[in-house]
This record gives structure tokens, C-alpha cells and sequence, in this order.
């Protein structure tokens, strides 16, 4: 397979498949690069593992629903230790931004954010980031959630019903057991929890009533976000099921 | 823009101290040691080494398409290094197989003088931007195996481009083509608020940095 053309006359080369879509926003630069002191004003434990924090950002410029920021501790020897977190609140001019952060064993940042930071503390964050994952209640959205992989997927619902959106929304989320699932309380009629350890993992009969026929005009969205092992299995059922590839929009949170 | 000195935040001392720090590790970033975190936003195609082909195109002597045997036909490379991922892990002393992209090149009759940038693509349609300097001179490799083993499909396998001494998303997954072109065209993440470059030592992570 050797092409002979010249370079100049060869046209460009596009790719035999297109999965990956668009983001769904323009970022702003400056937010992007700039880092800011974050007052934590409230934090709430949420289950067993995971916790919130509510933050006050003065500057903060606004976000959509889905975006994450990076957030950093700095030692007094200057030792810096910085993570992504995704925002879980809806935007408002609150002037406050909340994340919600699972406790992994070991962890640095999670640790120190679990057992040592209080509230008036600050930390440092800069964003919101990446336009990729962002859902701006445009278009019809099924949102496929596990573990603490449900905080961007809230800020979508929370978004929701705080502007009053009438466009499809459905939530799968899936947490090990009832005491570990994130925002309990929360959850309404756009829901459907999977609790793991007594009914399984997410199946495509989960999924069938949504897919096919069950689909709203223009067809979904889809936001997949969690553990990457979860990320590949959810995918793949919601291919299985006939949901276009470059519908699909995953974060892993590594 | 990144601040001089942060302010230090009350009573966090660091898992790993800035005196012991290991030098291979730049700015910001943590050992993720026998970790690999998967950090990729779209589904993992199911693509076969038999359906797999590498084209250079665009400003090129001879544009060309290589099928995955006639890739391997390349003399063998390897990279023996450190990775960096802009979501602060990385990860020392991997071991990529496959051919340096220099024996690519010159099986497509070399750049053309105009040449000055290029954009990788995916056979998902994912797309990186890198300055041609940045991925000539043993700067850069498509990659079939890890660790002496092939490259997983959801780290990028059949193959995937390596260029190591920028962050990790410039190493495009699922390595289609690259197309050489005269003027800079921002990739995926480019447009979603990355930096163009992706200097890990520099710490250019997002644009504005
Ligand atoms: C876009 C994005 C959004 C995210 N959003 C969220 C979110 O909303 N909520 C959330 O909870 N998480 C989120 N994450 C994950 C988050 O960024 C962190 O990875 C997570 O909090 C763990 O960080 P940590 O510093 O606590 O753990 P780390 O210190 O990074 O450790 C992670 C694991 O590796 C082990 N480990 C690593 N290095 C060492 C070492 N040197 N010695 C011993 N053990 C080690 C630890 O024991 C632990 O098991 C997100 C990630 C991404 C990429």
C-alpha cells in the first residue's frame, strides 16, 4: 500500500472511523491558568468514604455542569500535591462551588482532605476545566454513574431542576451498597440505583428500556464516569445496545 | 501563570518530601509507581492488528500507508523511560516497543522544507497537535508492546504514538496517521482547554500556562 502522489497534492488524511465528539463548550484560558484560594466554608459527610466540600472561590467564573478543576496543597516546605476533582454542585451565583471526595485508602490529597482540612481552611484551585464532559441541558442526556463517578453526573440533575429543564435526563448510578451510594437523598423520579453487592453489576436489561424504542427524539447523550473498569463496561453495553460511539463522553477518574 | 510560592495549607506536610523527591519527577507530579491509570474519553475501539494501518501524509515526499507487517518490517526501537500524564501521575522507567517515527518519515521520502508541524490522529478521530521537532530526531515511536508484552487495547493497543518528554495526551492512542502541515491545527484537548505544547517540565498543562 504505497501511495506515489506528491505531498503537496494528497488530500488531507481523515480517519476511516470518528468516535470522538466535539466538547461541548469553549473554555475559558484565563480561568484555566490561574490559581485561586478556595475557603472551605462547609463540609458534609456524605457516606462512610465519601465527603463534601464546600468551597467559596471569589473569582470563581462559572461552569457547567460535568467540568472538574484541579485542586492543590502546598507544605510549608513547599511540596505541592495537586488532583483533578469534579464539580458536583449545579452553577449558581452562590459565589460557592462544592466537590465530593471518596476517601481512597492511602491516599494524599483524599487523605488530607478526609482527616486533616476543617472548615475555614483554604486550598487552592484553579478551573473549571476541559469542555469534553460538559452538559449544558441542551440535549437529552443518560447519564450512567458508579462509586463517587456520580458527582459530575449530579451537578447535570442538579442543574436540571434548579433552571427547570424539561429535555430527558435519566441517571443508572451504581454503588456497592446503600450506605455507600453518594446523595441518597437525592435521587428522584430520573433515577435507577444499582446496588452491586446484593443485585449485581449494570446489565443491558438495565439499559433496554432506554435504548431502542425507549429513546427520546434526536436520540441521547451519554456521560459515563467512574472507576475506568466501570467506564469499559458501560460503554460497551451502551454500544451493545445501539448508542452511536460518538455519542458516548467517558471520564475516568484514572 | 502558575503562582511562585503558594500559600502553604494548614497541616498538610505531603506523602513525599521535597528532600527526597526523586529528580525524574517534574513539577507537580506523584510516583503512581505499578499503577497505570486509564485516562481516555471516549469508548476503546475494538480495533485488530490485522485491520490496523500508520499513514504519513500531508507535507511529505511520498505520502504512504504502512499495514501493521509491513510496519514490523521497520527496524525494531524501544523506548526505556519516564511517562508524564497531566493529571499529575507518572510513572518511571516503562518500556515501549515498536519503531522510532524517524524510520516512518524517511519511508515517506522525508518532510517536505515547509513542514513545521504535525497532527496526529486516531483511528477514533482523536487528534493531537506536536511541532514536527517534537516528534523527529528519536523523539518519538509507534508503539506495539509494553513491558515485552502487546500494548493493551485500552492503553492505546494494537499501537499507539509515544512521545515521552511531553504529557501523555500527546501520545496519541490507537495511532492512525500524522499529517504534516505548514501551520499549527490544535488537536482534541487542545480545543478543550490544554495547553498546545505540553511541557511536563514546564508544567504546561492548560492553555495560558
Ligand atoms: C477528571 C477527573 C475528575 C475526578 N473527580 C473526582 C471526584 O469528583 N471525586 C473523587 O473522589 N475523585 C475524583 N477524581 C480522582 C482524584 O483526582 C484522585 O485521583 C483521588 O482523589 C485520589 O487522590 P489521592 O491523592 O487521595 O490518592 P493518591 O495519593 O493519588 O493515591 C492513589 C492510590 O495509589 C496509592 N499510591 C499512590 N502513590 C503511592 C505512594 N507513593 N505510596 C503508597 N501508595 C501510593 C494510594 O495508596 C492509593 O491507593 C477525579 C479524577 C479525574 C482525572
Amino acid at each position: 500500500m504505497t501511495d506515489t502522489s506528491s505531498g503537496a497534492s494528497v488530500p488531507p488524511f481523515v480517519p476511516p472511523t470518528a468516535f470522538a465528539v466535539p466538547g461541548r463548550i469553549a473554555v475559558s484560558e484565563q480561568a484555566a491558568a490561574h490559581w485561586q484560594q478556595a475557603l472551605i466554608t462547609r463540609i458534609h459527610r456524605e457516606t462512610r468514604a465519601a465527603t463534601t466540600f464546600r468551597l467559596k472561590v471569589p473569582e470563581w467564573q462559572g461552569h457547567l455542569p460535568g467540568q472538574h478543576l484541579m485542586l492543590r496543597l502546598t507544605a510549608a516546605d513547599g511540596y505541592v500535591a495537586q488532583r483533578h476533582y469534579s464539580l458536583a454542585s449545579a452553577p449558581d451565583d452562590s459565589g460557592e462551588i462544592e466537590l465530593t471526595v471518596d476517601h481512597v485508602p492511602g491516599g494524599e490529597v483524599s487523605g488530607h482532605l478526609h482527616t486533616v482540612a476543617r472548615e475555614g481552611d483554604t486550598v487552592e484551585v484553579r478551573g473549571p476545566l476541559s469542555g469534553f464532559f460538559a452538559w449544558p441541558g441542551d440535549r437529552p442526556a443518560l447519564l450512567l454513574g458508579a462509586g463517587s463517578g456520580v458527582v459530575p453526573l449530579m451537578s447535570m440533575i442538579r442543574h436540571h431542576r434548579r433552571a427547570g429543564l424539561t429535555v430527558p435526563l435519566r441517571l443508572l448510578v451504581s454503588a456497592r451498597t446503600r450506605e455507600d451510594l453518594i446523595y441518597a437523598d437525592e435521587y428522584g423520579a430520573e433515577t435507577d440505583v444499582i446496588l452491586t453487592r446484593s443485585e449485581g453489576r449494570l446489565r443491558a436489561g438495565h439499559l433496554a428500556p432506554l435504548l431502542g424504542d425507549g429513546r427520546p427524539d434526536g436520540g441521547w447523550e451519554a456521560y459515563i464516569c467512574g472507576s475506568n473498569g466501570f467506564a469499559e463496561h458501560a460503554s460497551r453495553l451502551l454500544v451493545d445496545g445501539g448508542q452511536p460511539v460518538d455519542r458516548i463522553r467517558i471520564e475516568r477518574f484514572g | 501563570m502558575t503562582s511562585p510560592s503558594p500559600a502553604p495549607t494548614r497541616g498538610f506536610t505531603g506523602r513525599a518530601r521535597a528532600a527526597d523527591r526523586d529528580p525524574r519527577l517534574p513539577p507537580g507530579q506523584y510516583d503512581a509507581r505499578d499503577t497505570w491509570p486509564v485516562l481516555s474519553a471516549e469508548v476503546t475501539p475494538d480495533l485488530a492488528a490485522a485491520d490496523w494501518t500508520f499513514r504519513v501524509g500531508g507535507l511529505v515526499a511520498r505520502p504512504r500507508t504502512w499495514t501493521w507487517d509491513e510496519a514490523h518490517a521497520l527496524p525494531a526501537s524501544e523506548y526505556r523511560g519516564d511517562i508524564h500524564c497531566v493529571t499529575s501521575w507518572s510513572k518511571f522507567g516503562v518500556r515501549f516497543g515498536g519503531v522510532s517515527l524517524d524510520a516512518f518519515l524517511a519511508g515517506a521520502g522525508g518532510p517536505l522544507p515547509a513542514a513545521k508541524h504535525v497532527v496526529a490522529y486516531s483511528h477514533t478521530g482523536y487528534t493531537a497537535n506536536l511541532p514536527l521537532a517534537d516528534v523527529t530526531g528519536g523523539r518519538a515511536w509507534i508503539a506495539w508492546e509494553y513491558d515485552g508484552a502487546p500494548l493493551p487495547p485500552e492503553h492505546g493497543g494494537p499501537a499507539r504514538l509515544v512521545v515521552p518528554h511531553l504529557y501523555f495526551w500527546k501520545s496519541a492512542k490507537w495511532i492512525a496517521g500524522l499529517e504534516l502541515l505548514d501551520h499549527d491545527e490544535p488537536g482534541f484537548w487542545e480545543k478543550n482547554g490544554y495547553h498546545h505544547r505540553g511541557d511536563p517540565w514546564r508544567e504546561e498543562r492548560y492553555a495560558g500556562d
